[in-house]
């Protein structure tokens, strides 16, 4: 079948931070440049991060880029590679200014210079005490700088797809990316999109879990592509959870309540948290918090009619003192609970929240793969940055703030290496593969020909349910077996889903499938690797191994979606210019 | 396919946001009264949708007011759906 083709010098998939920031640098090489995107740019879910951007600019008190490796590499339970991290952490500075150079609307001290904030994780001096790190723009930051990029691009005549869906890459023998086969929502048609570069800057995938903190849009669609082209995906067992997201909805409780003298209730008004942590009990570290909330719902403690969430208790605190201690707190557990704290707990799961794997990258923003000895090697023409790649300077945990910081660097380095790779190979687009559409095309034949089968509502949430169970913040042996065997059940499911709405023009339903096929390879890349790996590190947590063993285990997943075959690769202890940090136990 | 659906089916997608609160809002408010709206209100909608996030979200949670009168009957509309634990992670269509 002939379908229509376009040809760009690059091609851009996602319109998030760290698309735009790609892009920047490509329109202003006066590249041709096409930002492919699902949604309007400034819609990209980087614009929910509220908390900041961080750099060590030093503006109120001493900080360097060195404190700040430190506390990365720490931070990923050194799994994160420390190459990486260095050259993450010494272009921040330049990256932040820049990003206020383009009329970023940060805060400021009365000096003029941008004003800092702590955060978690972030110290002076090695670990010293915290320290004033994080730039934002109020409590909207994302949305700052997605406005702020997008003007930028704007003016340096970046052409936008909006409303366009990617839906798989194109690769020919040699094994080389030459573009994207897209859907325009508007039309229902399917396009060729050449190019002699494509960057995925699709974002996370944390619409794996049926709690999550993510926008819908968070399909991981990057991830599905890469995975279907034969690319593996790095780390995927690691996603960081948030102790109290709302049951059933997602949206983030502040911990601040159980600052406040709010505290964690199991289905028999138990105050289970005196049992795991009899001193601190509900203010111990989010993952203690997380492990027991988790361990209580495992043992059928859990609340509610499936036993499937924890009491947040805080009407003991009074009306007056959490509508001035908590602001807001009351309508987001009316709005998002049906509850009214006042009176009633308001129920609470650890929630999944942000994607340290995926498509695996080097720190000029190549997506590298084994090369057959021993090594890695860049996949000629394909490029990643932002949260679907893994780069890995978040390891096996991410600290807050730096992954806007991520988007900035990483997407600007991506498109650096960009325009130096097509200056140093000045050849003309390479002949497309006959094939080049077959995969995507087949896909859509699929469904529009389906006339029985199952909705992808049903398969899409018993895939949420048994990655949550099975899979979420603390990991039981028993229990991913089973959610393996779940999942490889899932995977054939959602190969016969059905829609009835055949249309073409905007049409969800057709969207929503294509997204869950994302959704599962990412969810079984995540469980295959999880299964396998039997220690517990960062944000991968397990019962029967409950210690980081960094004799076996100091090593990157690769899933590959052929026979879900697992390789490893080695971290990168080795930072660029300095002396590498040596692993520690990770004690705050 | 006549043209009216169009226009509902891209108004459909555009409550596709990136603000997980709005997307449970908007799919909760869809599901309640989208069937039931008026040409007038259709307008509102497309015309609120447009609207950077976080000022969507304001409305939403009642700290702004949109200025038009018919937006403000929709935020109202919104304000009052209840998105309650059944929309637990669900996608725009069921
Ligand atoms: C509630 C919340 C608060 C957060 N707060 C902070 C914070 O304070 N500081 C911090 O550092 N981090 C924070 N994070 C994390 C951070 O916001 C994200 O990691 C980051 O914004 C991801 O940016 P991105 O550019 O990778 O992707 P996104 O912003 O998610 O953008 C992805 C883009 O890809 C497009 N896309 C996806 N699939 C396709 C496709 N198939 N075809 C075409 N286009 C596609 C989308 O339309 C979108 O434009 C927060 C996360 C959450 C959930």
């Amino acid at each position: 079948m002939a379908i229509a083709k376009r040809q760009f010098d690059a091609i851009v998939v996602g319109a998030g931070g760290s698309g735009m920031r790609a892009a920047l640098e490509l329109a202003q090489a006066n590249l041709r440049v096409a930002v492919l995107s699902k949604v309007f740019p400034t819609r990209s879910h980087t614009v929910a991060a509220q908390g900041g951007v961080s750099a060590s600019l030093g503006n109120d008190e001493p900080d360097n880029w060195h404190w700040h490796m430190y506390d990365t590499v720490k931070g990923s339970d050194y799994l994160g590679d420390q190459d990486a991290i260095e050259f993450m952490c010494r272009k921040a500075v330049e990256v932040v200014v820049e990003l206020e150079h383009f009329g970023m609307p940060f805060d400021r001290l009365d000096n003029g210079k941008i004003y800092q904030r702590p955060f978690g994780g972030h110290t002076s001096n090695y670990g010293e005490r915290p320290v004033k790190r994080a730039c934002a723009a109020a409590d909207r930051t994302g949305h700052a700088m997605l406005h702020t990029l997008y003007q930028r691009n704007v003016r340096a005549h970046t052409q936008f797809f909006v409303e366009w869906m990617a839906l798989d890459l194109i690769r020919n023998q040699q094994g080389d990316v030459l573009g994207v086969v897209a859907l325009e929502m508007e039309t229902g048609e399917v396009m060729i999109l050449q190019a002699k570069a494509t960057l995925l800057a699709t974002g996370g995938a944390g619409r794996i879990y049926s709690a999550s903190t993510n926008a819908f849009i968070n399909t991981g669609d990057g991830l599905g592509m890469a995975a279907r082209a034969g690319i593996p995906l790095e780390d995927m067992e690691f996603w960081q959870f948030h102790p109290t997201g709302v049951a059933g909805a997602g949206v983030l409780i502040t911990e601040g309540v159980r600052g406040e003298g709010g505290f964690l209730l199991n289905k028999n008004g138990e105050r289970f948290m005196e049992r795991y942590a009899p001193t601190v009990k509900d203010l111990a570290s989010r993952d203690v918090v997380s492990r027991a909330m988790a361990t209580e719902i495992k043992e059928g403690r859990g609340a509610g009619k499936d036993g499937d969430y924890i009491l947040l208790k805080l009407d003991h605190l009074g009306a007056e003192t959490i509508d001035k201690r908590l602001p807001g707190i009351r309508e987001i557990a009316k709005k998002f609970a049906n509850v009214d704290p006042v009176t009633d707990p308001i129920p609470v799961v650890p929630t999944c929240h942000y994607q340290m794997g995926g498509v695996p990258t080097n720190y000029s923003g190549q997506v590298v793969v084994p090369d057959g000895s021993g090594g890695e090697k860049p996949v000629k023409g394909l490029y990643a940055a932002g949260e679907c790649a893994c780069v890995s300077v978040h390891g096996a945990n991410r600290l807050g703030t730096n992954s806007l910081l991520d988007l900035l660097v990483f997407g600007k380095a991506s498109g650096e290496t960009i325009i130096a790779d097509l200056k140093a190979d000045v050849q003309s687009q390479q002949e497309l593969p006959a094939d080049a559409a077959d995969l995507p095309l087949a896909r859509l034949a699929r469904l529009d020909s389906a006339t029985s089968g199952e909705t992808v509502a049903q398969v899409g949430a018993d895939m949420r349910r048994s990655m949550q169970l099975h899979c979420g913040v603390f990991r039981f042996p028993d229990s991913l077996g089973d959610g393996v065997r779940n999942m490889l059940e899932i995977a054939q499911r959602v190969q016969h889903t059905y829609i009835k709405d055949k249309s073409k023009v905007f049409n969800t339903a057709r969207i929503e499938a294509l997204e869950l096929d994302n959704l599962v390879e990412t969810a079984m890349a995540t469980i295959i690797s999880a299964n396998a790996r039997t220690e517990s590190r960062g944000a991968h947590d397990r019962s029967d191994h409950p210690d980081r063993d960094d004799v076996n285990w100091l090593k990157h997943t690769l899933w590959n979606k052929e026979g879900n075959r697992l390789e490893y690769k080695a971290v990168k202890l080795k930072p660029l210019t300095v002396e590498g940090f040596e692993p520690k136990p990770r004690v705050y | 396919m006549t043209g009216q659906d169009r226009t509902l089916d891209r108004i459909r997608w555009r409550c596709r946001r990136g603000m997980l609160e709005l997307d449970l809002v908007l799919n909760a408010f869809l599901a309640r009264h989208f069937e039931t709206l008026d040409a007038g209100q259709l307008d509102a909608l497309r015309e609120l949708l447009e609207c950077p996030d976080p000022q969507l979200l304001d409305f939403v949670m009642g700290h702004d007011e949109p200025d038009a009168p018919a937006e403000r009957d929709i935020v109202a509309l919104m304000r009052a759906v209840s998105t309650g634990t059944a929309s637990a992670g669900a996608t725009t269509t069921a």
